[in-house]
Order: C-alpha cells, then sequence, then structure tokens
C-alpha cells in the first residue's frame, strides 16, 4: 500500500541522486525486506532479524563451514591488527585518528575490558562496517581483510559498549561515549565532520547504532546521573539538529507532567534512548523503548506518580519528531527495568482482524504485543516465571508494581535481577513459524535499601543489589497472538546468565549463542539445536549476508569477527 | 582454556574456602562482567566509570572554606546544607547549570538577579564571593554511582522466634544449628551478609548480576553423573556443561569430557543448592528477615 505519506518519502529519497555502485547506500534501500545487504542495525526496519535468504537451510547446515575470522584491536597505536590483515598481501590498512580528548584515556580500545564487538555490522555490497567504543572498521566482507582503522581520542565517558554504525549514501555515523556523532567516508574511513550531540559535562554517554530514516540520522544517547533522556534527528549532510525529543516533560504544561510529583524532578527524570527501535515506512512513525526513571532506585517525592514517559514504547513520527502514541510498560519503575529493547513491527491476523503490531519482551519479564497505529495493548503476558516485582495487570495491560519489592532497609528478594529478564540483545521473528525468539534469565538478587535521606538519591544509587542465583536461562519462543510460551530450549547447568541476540532466516533456522560460547543453530519449530561451533562467548546478534552467489553467517565473539559459508 | 567466565563461576566457591573475615567489605558495586551479554549500560562496572567524567581540579581549600560559610548563611536553607535540594529549592549538584559552571561564572547571573518566578530571591554577593560558593558546590562528588550518605543501622528486623520456626519446618531437613550451622550467626559480623549467604550459598554464580560478598562457607560442589554405553557410570565434579560438552573432574582430580548428543549420554546434575533455589519462589521476604534474625542469635 502506497500512502500519501509513503509518496512523499519516496520523493524526498529520490532528491538524492540513486549511485548503487560501490559502496554507497540509498536511503530506499533501506525499505527492502532483508535479503542480500544488512545495510541497518537490525537488517531491516521490521527489526525482525528475518533474512529472506535460503541458500543455507536446516538441510545444508551441518556442512556450515569457517570462511574467514578477523581479529581487531582497537586504539591508534595498532594498524592492520587484524589477523585478516596479515599474510592478506594489501599490506597495513590506515589508521585515521580523530577526536577532542588527549588520546590518553582509552589506548586499549575499552575501559578495562579490552575489545568487544557488540555492535550490529553493517553489510553493504561485500564491505563490513562496525564499532567498538571509540573505534570503527571496514573489512572486506570475503575474507575480511581490514580496509581501514577510525580512531576517537576520548575525552571519556562510559564505554560499556557500541551498538553499530548507521549508513547514508557514501557516509557512516558513529556515536562516540563523549557525546559527538562523528561521520566517516566508509570509502576511506576518512572523518568528514563531527557535532556535539549530548553535554558531556552532564555525564551522558553515546552507545547507540544511529538509525538513518529517509534524511534523518535518528541519535540516541544515555545516561547515569539525574538528567533527561531525548531522542534526536540529525541533518546526514552537516550534522545539523533536526529536532529533539524528549522522554520526560521539562516544565510546567508539558505533556506528562502530571506523572511526576514535580517538574525538577521531572526535568532530571531519565528515560534515556539507548538502543535502537523500529520503523513504519507507512505511517513514518519511528517505535522504540526508553529507559529507566532517574533516580532509579530511590523514592524521592518528586518521583511520586507514573513518571512518563519513562520505560515505555514510543511512537514518534519522523518528519516531525512529535510523539504519536506511547505504551508505558513500567509504570513508575523501581528496578531499572529499561524498556529499550528493540520492539519488533510484525503485520497479521490479530483475533480474525488484520492488525499492524508492535512486538515488545521487557527487561522487566513481561511480554507486550501492541497495535502499531494507536499503542493499544491486545496482550501482555508474563514470559519469565520468576518474576515478582509487580503484583499484576491493570485494565490497560500494564503491570502493578508492588511496592513491597521496591529495594528495602532489610532486603528484598526480587525477581528479575538488574540484568533483567531479557535486555537488549536483539530479539528475533520468524514469519514462517510466527514466532518471537528471545533470549531470558530468571535470576533473583536481594535488593537493599543503602541511603535513608527522604530526598532519595542521584542515578543509580541508593542501592545495594546482591545476587542469589537463578533458576535458570533458556532461549525462549513466545506466540504473539497470545503472549504463551511455544517452547523453551534450557540451557544446561545452574548457572543461568544471559545469552545474545538472534537471527531467524527463511531457511528456517535460528542462530544464536549459549551459555557455553557456542554458536548454534536450532530449529526455529522446536529449539533443537541442529548445527553449533565453539568460538567462546559471543558478543553480538548473528547476521548473514550474500556474495557472489554464496550466503555467510556472520558474528563476533570478543574481538574476533568470524564468517561462515558453504562451500 | 580457562576463560574469565569459567574463573567467575568456580571463585566463589575456592574463596569461600579459604577466606574468612571478607565480610565487611564496602557495599557491593555491581559486577556485570560476569554476565555474557552485558546488561546494556546497566553493565555499569560501577564506579570505575566514574572517573571517566569530568573532573575539576581541587579547588583552594581556603576559598571552599569561605564558599562553606558563604553558603551556610545564604544558600542552605533553600538547597539543603549538602546542595541536593531542601526547602523549596532544587538539587543543585544534578542542576545543568552547575555542572556546566567552571568558577561560578554560570551561576553569578542567576545568584544575583534571582529567579522571581521561581521564588528565588537575588543575593547580595560579589563575584569573587560566588566563585568560593561555587567551588564548595563543586567540591561534592557527583555521579551516577551516588554513594550513600546516610545508610540505614541495620537489615535486622524480623522477628527470631518466627524465624525459628521457619528453620524448624524448611531448613532443619538438610541443616542444624548445632552441626554444620553451629555458631553460623558468629561468622558474620554484618547480618545483610549472612542473609545473602543463606539464601544462596556463594552468591549464586553467574546468575546473580552482583556480589553477594565472599562468606566464609562449605559448599559442596555441584557433582554430574555420566551415564556411557554398557551402563559405565561416570561422577565428579561439574566443570562445565552445554548442549554438546559435559567436563566433570573425577575424585581422584583426573578431568574427563564427553561429547553430547541429544539425551546420549545420559547426564544427571546433582545441585547440593537445588532446596535454596527451590526456596526462591517459596521464601517472603517476611520469612527471609524472621531467618536471619533467628541465625543471627546462634552464636
Amino acid at each position: 500500500m502506497i500512502t500519501i505519506k509513503n509518496l512523499f518519502l519516496t520523493s524526498s529519497i529520490c532528491l538524492f541522486p540513486a549511485l548503487l555502485t560501490g559502496q554507497t547506500l540509498d536511503p530506499s534501500a533501506l525499505l527492502r525486506p532483508l535479503r542480500d545487504d544488512w545495510p541497518t542495525y537490525s537488517g531491516d526496519y521490521s527489526s525482525k532479524r528475518y533474512s529472506h535468504l535460503t541458500q543455507l537451510n536446516q538441510s545444508n547446515v551441518k556442512h556450515l563451514t569457517l570462511a574467514w575470522a578477523t581479529r581487531v584491536a582497537g586504539g591508534a597505536g595498532n594498524p592492520g591488527g587484524g589477523r585478516g590483515g596479515r599474510g592478506g598481501g594489501g599490506g597495513a590498512a590506515p589508521v585515521i585518528v580523530g577526536g577532542e580528548g588527549a588520546g590518553d584515556t582509552n589506548a586499549a580500545g575499552g575501559f578495562g575490558g579490552g575489545t568487544s564487538i557488540k555492535a550490529s555490522v553493517l553489510e553493504v555490497n561485500g564491505t563490513l562496517y562496525f564499532a567498538t567504543p571509540d573505534n570503527a572498521w571496514a573489512v572486506d566482507a570475503r575474507d575480511g581483510r581490514e580496509l581501514w582503522h577510525y580512531f576517537w581520542k576520548t575525552k571519556g565517558g562510559t564505554h560499556i559498549g557500541n551498538r553499530g554504525l548507521g549508513m547514508w549514501n557514501n557516509w557512516l555515523y558513529m556515536e562516540t561515549p563523549d557525546d559527538y556523532l562523528v561521520c566517516l567516508d566508509a570509502r576511506t574511513g576518512k572523518e568528514k565532520w563531527h557535532v556535539e550531540i549530548a553535554d558531556f559535562n552532564l555525564q551522558y554517554f553515546s552507545t547507540m547504532a544511529p538509525i538513518v530514516v529517509g534524511n534523518h540520522i535518528l541519535v540516541g544517547t544515555g545516561d547515569d546521573l539525574d538528567e533527561p533522556g531525548f531522542l534526536q534527528a540529525r541533518d546526514p549532510e552537516t550534522g545539523a539538529l533536526q529536532w529533539k525529543w524528549y522522554t520526560v516533560p521539562l516544565k510546567k504544561g508539558d505533556p506528562g507532567i502530571e506523572s511526576w510529583g514535580d517538574v525538577d524532578t521531572a526535568s532530571h527524570g531519565g528515560g534515556n534512548v539507548w538502543i535502537p527501535g523500529a520503523y513504519d515506512p507507512d505511517t513514518h512513525l519511528y517505535i522504540f523503548g526508553t529507559g529507566n526513571p532517574s533516580p532509579a532506585y530511590t523514592n524521592p517525592p518528586g518521583r511520586n506518580g507514573d513518571n512518563l514517559y519513562t520505560c515505555s514504547i514510543v511512537a514518534v513520527n519522523v518528519d516531525t519528531g512529535k510523539m504519536q502514541w506511547y505504551f508505558q510498560t513500567s509504570p513508575h519503575d523501581t528496578h531499572d527495568s529499561d524498556s529499550t529493547e528493540t520492539p519488533i513491527l510484525v503485520d497479521g491476523d490479530f483475533n480474525g482482524k488484520p492488525r499492524k503490531m508492535v512486538l515488545h519482551a521487557s527487561r522487566n519479564g513481561y511480554y507486550f504485543t501492541l497495535d502499531r497505529l494507536t499503542g493499544e495493548r491486545l496482550v501482555t503476558s508474563k514470559f519469565s516465571d520468576s518474576v515478582n516485582w509487580a503484583k499484576g495487570l491493570d485494565d490497560k495491560g500494564r503491570p502493578v508494581r508492588n511496592p513491597e519489592k521496591d529495594s528495602t532497609i532489610a532486603g528484598s528478594l526480587v525477581s528479575p535481577n538488574n540484568g533483567g529478564a531479557t535486555n537488549w540483545p536483539p530479539p528475533a521473528y520468524s514469519p514462517d513459524t510466527g514466532l518471537f525468539y528471545v533470549q531470558q534469565n530468571d535470576a533473583y538478587a536481594m535488593y537493599y535499601l543503602t541511603e535513608t535521606d527522604p530526598r532519595g538519591a542521584m542515578g543509580l544509587g541508593g542501592k545495594e543489589e546482591d545476587g542469589v542465583g537463578t533458576l535458570g536461562s533458556y532461549l525462549t519462543a513466545i506466540d504473539p497472538k497470545t503472549g504463551k510460551i511455544a517452547w523453551r530450549h534450557r540451557y544446561p547447568g545452574t548457572g543461568g546468565g544471559l545469552g545474545p541476540g538472534l537471527l531467524t532466516t527463511a531457511g528456517k533456522l535460528l542462530f544464536g549463542g549459549d551459555m557455553g560460547g557456542n554458536l548454534v543453530a536450532y530449529d526455529p519449530a522446536d529449539g533443537k539445536p541442529l548445527w553449533h561451533t565453539h568460538l567462546g562467548q559471543v558478543s553480538n546478534a548473528p547476521e548473514t549476508y550474500m556474495l557472489d552467489g554464496h550466503q555467510y553467517l556472520l558474528v563476533a565473539a570478543g574481538d574476533t569477527l568470524y564468517s561462515f559459508t558453504l562451500y | 582454556m580457562l576463560r574469565t567466565k569459567r574463573v567467575s563461576i568456580v571463585l566463589p566457591f575456592v574463596l569461600g574456602l579459604a577466606l574468612h573475615g571478607l565480610a565487611q567489605g564496602p557495599p557491593a558495586a555491581p559486577a556485570g562482567r560476569g554476565a555474557p551479554a552485558d546488561a546494556g549500560r546497566g553493565g555499569r562496572a560501577g564506579r570505575g566509570f566514574g572517573g571517566a567524567y569530568p573532573q575539576r581540579p581541587p579547588a583552594d581549600p581556603a576559598s571552599v572554606e569561605r564558599g562553606r560559610a558563604l553558603y551556610g548563611v545564604n544558600c542552605a536553607f533553600c538547597h539543603g546544607s549538602d546542595a541536593r535540594g531542601g526547602e523549596g529549592g532544587p538539587n543543585l549538584l544534578r542542576a545543568q547549570i552547575m555542572l556546566n559552571d567552571k568558577n561560578g561564572e554560570l551561576i553569578a547571573p542567576v545568584v544575583q538577579n534571582g529567579r522571581p518566578d521561581a521564588g528565588m530571591p537575588k543575593m547580595n554577593l560579589s563575584m569573587a564571593q560566588i566563585t568560593d560558593v561555587a567551588n564548595f558546590v563543586h567540591s561534592f562528588h557527583v555521579g551516577g554511582y551516588d554513594i550513600s550518605r546516610h545508610p540505614p543501622p541495620s537489615v535486622l528486623v524480623g522477628d527470631a522466634k518466627a524465624g525459628e520456626a521457619y528453620f524448624t519446618s524448611k531448613c532443619a531437613s538438610c541443616h542444624s544449628v548445632t552441626g554444620d550451622l553451629k555458631g553460623i550467626g558468629a561468622k558474620f559480623e554484618d547480618p545483610k551478609l549472612l542473609q545473602n549467604f543463606f539464601v544462596m550459598p556463594g552468591g549464586g554464580g553467574r546468575g546473580g548480576f552482583g556480589r553477594g560478598g565472599e562468606v566464609p562457607s562449605n559448599i559442596p560442589p555441584t557433582t554430574v553423573t555420566v551415564t556411557l554405553a554398557g551402563n559405565q557410570k561416570v561422577a565428579g565434579r561439574l566443570e562445565r556443561i552445554d548442549d554438546f560438552i559435559v567436563t566433570l573432574t573425577q575424585a581422584d582430580g583426573t578431568p574427563r569430557t564427553f561429547r553430547r548428543d541429544g539425551d546420549t549420554p545420559k547426564v544427571e546434575i546433582h545441585d547440593p543448592l537445588a532446596p535454596h533455589r527451590e526456596l526462591l519462589r517459596v521464601y517472603t521476604d517476611t520469612d527471609i528477615h524472621n531467618l536471619t534474625a533467628y541465625l543471627v542469635t546462634v552464636k
């Protein structure tokens, strides 16, 4: 269906010449369902992470074999540090250095944690683009050879991860932990410009993969102090601000202010946007999740109320930057239960009527199916049996917080733990099975209130969380029409933990990493393992692409990228 | 190859056996690192990241002291003596203007002109005095992992008698306060650590996204029995298991690894903490608090 709005988007895209050769990516390519390339965070705008490729399928997955592996090293001093760079005959790849910092705070490429690739990897016309905090790389998708490495000299900030790059024509976009958006030439890695996207003095840090929609670069940020969250749109050519949408009210009269105790608290109320959402080209709605209210664990009077629009699924019009609808998944959250987990867009039949839907499994242990046009709740279910922070559901299908399960002086036994029943690792959906797939952990923690000041604590302070074990961790399949569990695959052992993100394909395969460091292909119908290889802990969601008539399976484990194929 | 993740699972047991008296550590920072997928920015390995934000060079102590006095007279009534907010005035520590201010240059217009619409009077302070006030306010630590300033004195709120009754009905089939738990109350200086310890001895390994605190314990390890063809059984301490591999260490110290293919060979895990895991679903917080109140009396 082509709507008037859709025509508008199409015509705006036509203003930019479509150069389909070389490394360029026309923004209209992002409107196509996921097949040969992987041009945006979730592969396509629906965020299903369902590839239509079928060369690799249930009948031949046992023959999947390693095509190449490339190890990368962050920092300025590692030209051609990748294994792919050695012996490849191509010489050392160039290192391009930028940044506003002194360059002495992150030489190793990560604060204490070493290099871990958590990002989605873009694959466009035979080249892969990915990032870790302060670092971006281009490597050849055929053999993993490093083409260039960009290093950003940081001023600091939380270096917890980088979720990936965005691409528009020849240009790549990277967020940095010290709150810049950097535009790189995809062909050379050379910097075109960088712009400040948040105030570093306010302790914002930026990890999100920028999402390109038409001529908008959508950018989110994080913050663990009491500062307001926002999503903003930037011009792809200049980085200039197009609009900014705050997730919390900033002043008297702003929408949602009635859900806070006072304006000062609301305007410092958190709700950060740190994981990409999905986009509906028909309605021009960008649909994404917001983070926890701040302060996260304490309850000063200023937080009295639901604390809109924190812990919510929100639909914002990309042309205007105005909110169309919202659904709050954790009203008045007191456990840092970000609702940032990527929502998935699915069209289908619901109770005999065609519906445009949003599927979302939240860190708080609840699963939701929403109407994509209105935000109306269609299904709520608890996908983690152990979850105990809520008393039940209200008439809108929202979980109702049990205040007795807040952090208390004597200690509250709460599930999930802070890591969540699930978290940012991307879920997936297969139209073949009609099932939604998500990683799950049924863990408990004791939550102690450690700050008795009635004004509460700032940020994430004021509590102590002590882990007390798990009842198990799972790969879980949910039926979005009912919210019921279709099947669960329990990871063996008693350790728990939460697995990395997922990929489904039309080859009737479901890929993910397990708790033992294996990359595994499962049968999406029942969760039976079909193939595996041991890489060490998988650190991003598997992806797939097609080149020279061969389908590749791509995944990262720590500092190494692995690509598998059939010969 | 021993991977870091594995170490983190084994260590609680080893440490538990080897270390006594670490109970009085500072409040645990979220450990985070143990989880294979970081918990988003939830991975927040805590205070370590705090240094990543702008650090102010220490101001002249004399200026801070002058500022403290000026603040006490002019500002504390509304903004609180610790600048975290008070009678009508907002928290200054997290205020955007204060976070961007260096030496009073941004707050000076507000101080000197007031904010009549917000009920803030203008103050008759010189620029030098405002610099002193700014230096005082900037001397407070500001970070997402706010350090608790008014910690509660104790977690003990429970009823020891009710706790004893609960112990008798739910715990006594495995434990005895005159046997394995003799003197348990004397082994923990902090009742909170005793409480965490009995809820899940060893802190629950990877599943716990925080640290339980190292505590004295003699938790038996998880064991596994593998039944091979011909009904041959191999048993030992479970080292690792996934859908494809199981590794155990036999009583004589020999490690053995077996390939797994579905249900072949048969693998049985014996989790000595299974009853504790079952109780996680069953306990009320009151039960836990009562048990703690009882167990601290077992000296």
